[in-house]
């Protein structure tokens, strides 16, 4: 039974969150920062622009670096 | 754009779905037994259409804003994981997604697994691999279909553009009676990775309060802008590997 909720908990962690963890936290980092800029006068729209071009090339380097 | 573009990115990512599970199914019916993998195909897909069914009415009652801030989350991360494969399939630092060589080792393994009868399926096997492969391959395509469906409130397009990927390589299926060798996989899998980040770049931020100048023309330049970042990088990390190759050769030939 545990066997088999470790293997659905990993299905869906692999589903969603992929070879690389730090994608999917650097997403969630950028959307609540998004979300507090956007209550203040600052643009809020380049926080995610700017999240994918810092971590997309970080999660390239280190699976070329393996 | 973004009804094309809402077709164009589900009909792509469902095609290359449907063609690693037509490998598969393929596999499992010549190597073992059609009847047993055709009900595996038919389990799988009453089991996707009941989880679109649920989800999809439910998903278009949610308010658009929550919707975004999820879905579109969860598009940039499922993006970003595409986008991130097919660079490095692009540059060689991942071997090709090559259908031949899966399909003839799919085929040695399921020649090598013993049959076994469960009720009408005649061959357990061959069944669960059918099924396990198209539902596997196809959640993630419902998943796309769904969120952007719902997000567009076009479902019906997304489904539309979704079964045409389906028959379409189930037809080129039938008539090669061969594993889909020949299409381009990996460029689809680039451009499913650049339209996904960018419509979960798009629909994140507005789902999380931003405002995007232009509104949606900001997508115009938002997919070429992906799209160029996304070569680009293919362009350094090939440069790079090619460095790294050129360095050791010239330590192997001084030592």
């Amino acid at each position: 039974m545990t066997g088999r909720l470790r293997a659905f908990l990993q299905f869906w962690y692999d589903f969603v969150v992929g070879d690389d963890w730090r994608v999917a936290v650097a997403v969630i980092v950028a959307l609540a920062l998004t979300y507090a800029v956007s209550t203040s006068s600052i643009p809020a729209w380049p926080i995610l622009p700017a999240a994918v071009a810092f971590i997309l090339p970080v999660t390239l380097w280190r699976a070329a670096r393996r | 754009m973004n009804s094309s573009a809402l077709f164009i990115a589900v009909f792509l990512a469902c095609a290359v779905e449907a063609v690693e599970a037509l490998t598969i199914v393929l596999a499992a019916g010549f190597g073992r037994d059609w009847r047993s993998a055709f009900l595996g195909v038919g389990s799988a897909l009453a089991v996707l259409i009941a989880i679109v069914a649920a989800l999809g009415p439910a998903l278009t009652a949610v308010p658009l804003e929550a919707l975004r801030l999820v879905v579109g989350g969860l598009l940039l991360i499922f993006g970003l994981q595409w986008l991130r494969k097919a660079i490095l399939r692009a540059t060689g630092l991942k071997a090709m997604h090559d259908e031949a060589a899966i399909y003839r080792a799919e085929l040695a393994a399921v020649e090598a697994a013993p049959t076994h009868r469960r009720g009408i399926v005649k061959d357990w096997y061959s069944f669960t691999l059918s099924f396990k492969g198209v539902l596997l391959e196809g959640l993630e395509v419902a998943f796309i279909a769904l969120t952007f469906g719902a997000n567009q409130r076009n479902i019906p397009l997304a489904a539309i553009a979704a079964l045409s990927a389906v028959v379409v390589v189930a037809l080129a299926g039938i008539a090669l009676r061969a594993p889909l060798a020949r299409v381009p996989e990996n460029s689809m899998k680039f451009v499913v990775g650049i339209m996904l980040t960018s419509f979960g770049i798009f629909w994140g931020a507005e789902g999380a309060g931003a405002t995007w100048p232009g509104a949606d023309a900001a997508l115009l330049v938002l997919v070429p802008a992906v799209a160029l970042f996304a070569f680009a990088l293919v362009a350094v990390l090939r440069r790079a590997a090619a460095g790294a190759v050129s360095a050791k050769a010239a330590g192997a030939g001084s030592s």
